[in-house]
């Protein structure tokens, strides 16, 4: 028994912030105080709150350091540790209520929040197969093959209103059911952990903080179709939920809980890992399972679907990893219970990965139909440096930007899908009025056409023209007819593309001309980049009131464009003017601007 | 996924191509065995060279032009050696939504290369990832292993300079 426990994250995000020196600074005073016998150090997964990492909280107290130093270290162990004196200097301030500290709970980051997928994230050992099955792990798995049917099981998850969490929000339950409905034989349960959409990392989040659910979760898929291995396709570019990932299987492989006669029962079920290789269209389900089979990952036309047709030819059921997170408890718990939270036609949480021009980055669970202005005005603690919200950008490079006038929409799959976006799975991008919608569009295009896969036209050479065109806008040299024919090729991309890659690429582009048309018409007649970032359509001038007269900028001028005479204010000519910046890293006094 | 053929010339050695043979063995007759492989021939090589792509091929009993479209499939796999140092800036939404972008054009314009390249001399190389998922230290760069974040432009010469020995 240890009288203290200290909670380190160990996720990606405190782990780039120094977590893992942490731990060890930790490790190392407290066996310099003789406590290893009383207190236990234990590396989590994340607890949410990667703005303030590195993050530590230490039990039972259940204080909450926030920013944690190397040189911190000594003083919490002699004073927390040693004398048991809670250093409040180094808390999460909000947790800090006249020298009492308040449950996490009840600070405005997690006051909203509640967390299913992501429960046992940062509060369990990850790499301890025994902790979380003292949160209840596997129970479900027991229930299931002692208890339930498969049938049972399809219908339990029917009942709960489950819809996938990777983006397109298909119902799981009706998904698991055309896959049981197969001929016996050999059949492939497979999860897409290829979490592609760039800002969002709440996949990673539970594979590196609660491998162990997507596995129970999975082998729960395995008994309700009748499969007997499963596949799990994770990024190689994450190395510690790949790890992890890996430790679990083998605990799980240990304690017979994946392998031969499960729990005694006579269902076999194994689990194999597969690494990505950095191809986002490996997120379509087609595609992903190609590439598990060792090819280019190209997706196919469906149908067949993959539940009839799908790894090596076999009825798969494939599943993002938030999906099957949420599997185990709705065992449990009853599809009911499930069905309680959220709004008519979505039920349950969502996790958002929450980024941008935010205070509280990191990751958030909500439960479904919970407005965006809550989600960024409390929970996220609103924009920094007093600047205007402008849009949130959901689904990434497949979704839309949604403008202040929808923030108090309930988000659910319909809603954003009504007002141009998508769920996606769940990266929730904010930008301010520092932030350029066209380059926006430009930057998520620039995106796609790198990532597709160049199997069909519309999408190979219509998402190029379509950068083309977002480039020239840019560049203040498009005409009013360039924005009709680029509207045009949206629509035909959105409608001949085979897969979903190519289908909603267009969708940054629109979402932000339906919102933001008035910026597009301000690069393309006016030549002005209203937000001040594409570089090509700004100026350079000389603030007449700051300028000395150093005669500096003019000499480092390549282009001659700078005139004025010793202790005169100079003046740029902007005709002349290359834009090359050498004048402003030049100028001691900041009178140069980009305007 | 701009991969060329490589300039700079392979210099395997014959214990690289022990352990590659071992690795061929080790997964021969699994289903989809050509991508583990290949991830764990550039564990050993650092990169996946056509020599390389040849060897895996023959072993396979697979047609180069299988192996060859699968290492340009994937811009995880490279067909050029990478730098002593390998710079990769974060391009993901949230990185980029707070300047990202112009570290990668300041990095780009202080080592004189592309991203996607290598400083002739083979200390750095550069390239743009999408998303580490260290979102919470946006904008986020990593040299090798070690991770840069909350990054500003004049960041950029210090973080060279310790590397520069």
């Amino acid at each position: 028994m240890y009288r203290s426990h200290v909670l380190v994250c160990g996720g990606t995000g405190c782990t780039s912030s120094g977590s893992e020196r942490i731990v060890s600074a930790l490790e190392k005073e407290i066996k310099a105080s003789n406590l290893e016998e009383e207190v236990k150090v234990i590396k989590t997964g994340c607890f949410g709150l990667c703005a303030l990492g590195p993050i530590m909280i230490i039990y039972p107290e259940g204080a909450f350091y926030s920013m944690v130093k190397v040189e911190d270290i000594p003083e919490i162990v002699s004073e927390h540790l040693v004398k048991g004196r809670i250093v409040t200097r180094l808390l999460y301030q909000e947790t800090v209520k006249d020298d009492t500290i308040k449950s996490l709970n009840h600070t405005q980051f997690y006051a909203k929040q509640k967390r299913v997928a992501l429960r046992n994230c940062g509060v369990i050992d990850p790499e301890n197969i025994n902790e979380y099955i003292g949160m209840d792990g596997y129970m479900a798995l027991g229930k299931v093959l002692s208890e339930m049917t498969p049938e049972d099981v399809v219908k339990c998850v029917t009942d709960s209103g489950l819809r996938g969490r990777g983006g397109g929000g298909f119902p799981t339950g009706r998904k698991w059911s055309f896959a049981a409905a197969q001929p016996k034989g050999q059949k492939y349960v497979c999860c897409n952990a290829d979490e592609g959409d760039p800002g969002a990392f709440m996949d990673r989040s539970v594979l590196e903080g609660d491998p162990h659910v997507v596995i129970e979760a999975m082998a729960i898929a395995g008994y309700a179709i009748g499969a007997n291995q499963g596949y799990i396709y994770v990024r190689a570019e994450y190395p510690i939920a790949v790890k992890r990932l890996q430790i679990a299987i083998n605990q799980a492989r240990e304690n017979g809980l994946l392998g031969k006669n499960i729990l005694g029962s006579d269902f076999d079920f194994d689990l194999e890992l597969r690494l990505g290789a950095g191809a986002f269209v490996c997120g379509e389900e087609t595609a992903l399972m190609t590439s598990i089979e060792g090819k280019r990952g190209e997706p196919r036309p469906r149908p067949p679907f993959p539940a009839v047709k799908g790894l090596f030819g076999k009825p798969t059921v494939l599943n993002n990893v938030e999906t099957y997170a949420n599997i185990p408890q709705i065992i449990l718990k009853g599809a009911d219970w499930f069905a309680a939270m959220g709004t008519e036609k979505s039920k349950g949480t969502k996790v958002f990965a929450l980024g941008g021009k935010i205070h509280n980055t990191g990751l958030v669970e909500v439960p479904m139909g919970t407005t965006l202005r809550e989600i960024i005005e409390e929970i996220g603690g609103g924009i920094p440096n007093g600047k205007k919200f402008k849009a949130a950008q959901t689904g990434g490079p497949s979704g839309g930007c949604i403008p202040a006038e929808h923030l108090d929409i309930p988000i659910d799959y319909d809603n954003l899908i009504a007002i141009g976006s998508m769920m996606g799975s769940g990266g929730l991008i904010v930008m301010d009025e520092d932030t350029c919608m066209v380059d926006i569009a430009k930057f998520f295009l620039e995106f796609t056409v790198d990532e597709s896969c160049g199997k069909c036209t519309p999408c190979r050479i219509g998402t190029k023209r379509l950068y083309e065109i977002l480039d020239k806008i840019t560049k203040g040299k498009a005409t009013m007819e360039d924005l009709d024919k680029m509207e045009e090729l949206c629509y035909h991309i959105k409608a001949n593309s085979l897969c979903g890659l190519g289908q909603t690429a267009p969708n940054p582009v629109l979402s932000t001309l339906h919102y933001f048309r008035d910026e597009y018409i301000a690069h393309i007649v006016d030549k002005k980049c209203p937000a001040g970032v594409c570089k090509a359509l700004l100026s350079y001038v000389i603030d007449e009131n700051k300028c000395k007269g150093c005669t500096l900028c003019a000499k480092v001028c390549p282009a001659g464009a700078i005139e004025g005479s010793v202790k005169v204010a100079h003046k740029i000519d902007t005709k002349k003017c290359l834009k090359c910046g050498a004048c402003i890293e030049k100028c001691r006094f900041g009178a140069i601007m980009k305007k | 996924m701009a991969n060329t053929i490589s300039s700079v010339p392979f210099a395997g050695t014959k214990e690289q191509e022990k352990e590659l043979l071992e690795v061929v063995k080790k997964h021969k007759g699994q289903q989809g065995a050509l991508m583990p492989i290949m991830q764990e021939a550039q564990g050993i090589y650092g990169y996946l060279p056509i020599e390389v792509q040849k060897i895996i091929a023959r072993e396979l009993e697979v047609s180069l032009e299988e192996v060859y479209g699968v290492a340009t499939f994937y811009s995880q796999f490279s067909l050029n050696p990478k730098g002593q140092y390998k710079i990769s800036v974060c391009l993901g939404t949230a990185c980029y939504v707070k300047g990202s972008g112009d570290v990668y054009d300041k990095l780009q314009e202080t080592l004189k290369i592309k991203g996607g390249e290598c400083t002739p001399d083979g200390k750095f190389s550069l390239e743009a990832c999408r998303c580490i998922g260290a979102c919470g230290l946006a904008p986020v760069l990593t040299v090798n292993d070690d991770v840069y974040g909350r990054l500003i432009v004049d960041d950029v010469p210090g973080i060279l300079a310790k590397y520069m020995d």
